[in-house]
């Protein structure tokens, strides 16, 4: 077990209900396991008290057995990769300098990177398939290419677990499967722990091992594919008619207009 | 080649600042005076002024996440200059006393000036900071005039000159008591480099690569206001050394603060003898403040600044 959470309450000051409310969850090595949810359903909340930026009120967080309270920045650095929803660098960087960051957990104060930092960068970036653009400034690649600069930079942290939040917001579809297609290798292929909050259920569906479905602050549903991609478990979440079909083994919902839900 | 180039220009700009002046250069002995015991000390405090200014206002622009940042915009320059203005007029002039005074004024003032930058939401806006930095320098001068026009204290009859600044007053012991002052603050600067690029990417990606946020703020907060108040206390409010240099530095050496930090203190140590240079030998006997060869200089390239950086 990689990460752990035992019943998370979390609540905003001045908020009248509790943005997590009882949560757990659980990630095992080598998984993809993915968070679903309609907007304010909690994803974002559960994401930054998973990784320490914000404290639950209740319950506990364990990163490999400890619990979150006793690690430090540095060392939870060098143990969880994450890729933000939204970054955007104030002053111009390579993309070599941008992935370096990514060892700087690893990092004394002063110095320059050494070979085992820079076989990392070079590792990581070769894994995303981002080594021809090391050169290039990050503000002029394209929103496909930036996502996979910054799986590369957590990678080159060389993690335990991957956490993702919306990675494929804003990209085309021949980007936005090749980041699902990646981080579903990583975590078959490589044995990462992989967690993706995502919008999108059906690739969700297909790529995860396990969905983890969000409420108001609740796990409405958790498990397998089959288990949660159940139109009496989405219906209530997404408040919209839905109806479940089939690709191939794996269960794919599609939203109904009105005059099919009559 | 480059930190050759630098280091060269370094040597160059001091020995040049050394050797001009009224008196020339010969080995008669008034003249060996004047340069042992004013124009070499005098060049080196405006060295280790300008490097300091530099170093605060790269480390300034990294927190805010802005180019524009310079401890003079930011407001610091006035507070620290309150402070002294305030010790002088309560006769609390010993050489540590000023600068302990500029630097609670600095301090206050970096305080305010950010509550007032994030007063609009959790987010730092840094066109509302940078607002704010002005707003605050502009009170500070306010209450520095009016200090200066009820208070009795003789030293401040010359504040005025003081405060635009300038290295007429440097002598060995303003060298030494900067140098041990400035060490701290520059050194502390210097090794949270990596925090300070990690925090360009925003907060939240900096915290997730393993920079502990809030102690770095509160670090380059301190040291920078440290440094401004020292700065302060021994030349005067010099204004945009910390913000031509660093950006010059970002065009060549790039924007990672492992090499920009050195190379804007000795760059601004350049420059900033060389302005003093200037200021002493235009329009000599007469002797302009340093602060209007900087601003002479600093403004083009604020103005040019802010229509290339929109955000």
């Amino acid at each position: 077990m990689i990460l752990e959470a035992r019943r998370l309450v979390f609540r905003y000051d001045a908020a009248a209900s509790a943005a997590l409310d009882g949560v757990d969850l659980t990630l095992d090595a080598g998984e993809l396991l993915a968070v679903v949810g309609p907007n304010g359903s909690g994803k974002t909340t559960l994401l930054r008290v998973l990784l320490g930026a914000l404290e639950p009120g209740q319950g506990e967080v364990l990163l490999l057995q400890r619990p979150l309270t006793t690690w430090d920045r540095r060392e939870l650095a060098r143990t969880v990769g994450v890729v933000v929803q939204r970054e955007e660098a104030a002053f111009p960087l390579r993309v070599r300098e941008a992935a370096m960051m990514g060892r700087y957990a690893h990092m004394g104060p002063l110095g320059a990177p050494g070979a085992r930092d820079e076989a990392a960068v070079a590792r990581a970036l070769s894994r995303c398939d981002v080594t021809g653009l090391a050169g290039r400034w990050v503000g002029t690649l394209s929103g496909g290419e930036w996502q996979r600069v910054r799986l590369a930079r957590a990678l080159a942290q060389e993690p335990r677990a991957l956490v993702l939040d919306e990675p494929t917001a804003n990209l085309d579809l021949a980007h936005e499967m090749e980041l699902f297609e990646l981080a579903a290798h990583l975590a078959r292929a490589d044995g990462l722990a992989a967690l993706v909050v995502t919008h999108h259920l059906n690739l969700a569906a297909r790529y995860a091992d396990r969905l983890v479905v969000l409420h108001r602050g609740q796990v409405a549903a958790a498990g397998p594919p089959p288990d949660v991609m159940r139109r009496d478990v989405l219906e209530p979440v997404f408040g919209w008619p839905i109806e479940v079909g089939h690709w191939r083994e794996t269960p794919q919902f599609i939203p109904l207009k009105r005059s099919e839900s009559a | 080649m480059k930190w050759l180039a630098l280091g060269g220009a370094a040597v160059l700009a001091l020995l040049g600042a050394v050797a001009v002046g009224p008196a020339g250069l010969s080995t008669d002995t008034a003249t060996v005076a004047i340069i042992r015991d004013l124009r070499v000390p005098r060049a080196l405090l405006a060295f280790l002024v300008g490097g300091s200014l530099a170093v605060t206002g790269a480390g300034l622009q990294a927190l805010v996440r802005n180019p524009l940042a310079d401890p003079y915009l930011l407001g610091l320059s006035g507070g620290a200059g309150l402070g002294a203005v305030g010790a002088i007029a309560l006769h609390l002039t010993s050489p540590w006393v000023l600068p302990a005074s500029a630097f609670v004024g600095a301090l206050a003032a970096i305080v305010v000036v950010y509550r007032l930058g994030v007063v609009t939401g959790a987010v730092l806006d840094t066109r509302v900071l940078l607002l704010a930095g002005v707003v605050v320098g502009a009170f500070a001068a306010a209450m520095m005039g009016a200090i200066m026009a009820v208070s009795s204290a003789a030293e401040l009859r010359n504040a005025f000159v003081w405060l635009l600044g300038g290295f007429a007053s440097a002598s060995w012991q303003t060298v030494t008591v900067f140098a041990a002052y400035a060490a701290v603050p520059v050194t502390l600067i210097y090794v949270t480099a990596r925090p300070l690029d990690l925090l360009t990417l925003g907060e939240e990606p900096a915290t997730y690569l393993g920079a502990d946020v809030e102690r770095t703020k509160r670090t380059v907060y301190v040291a920078a206001s440290l440094l401004t108040a020292a700065a302060v206390a021994v030349s005067g409010t010099i204004g945009f050394v910390g913000l031509v240099v660093p950006h010059a530095v970002r065009l060549l050496w790039g924007h990672l603060h492992r090499t920009l930090l050195p190379a804007a203190f000795l760059l601004g140590g350049t420059l900033l003898v060389l302005a003093d240079a200037l200021a002493r030998t235009l329009f000599a006997p007469v002797e302009l403040p340093v602060g209007v060869v900087t601003a002479f200089v600093g403004v083009p390239v604020f103005v040019l600044l802010l229509r290339r950086w929109p955000r």
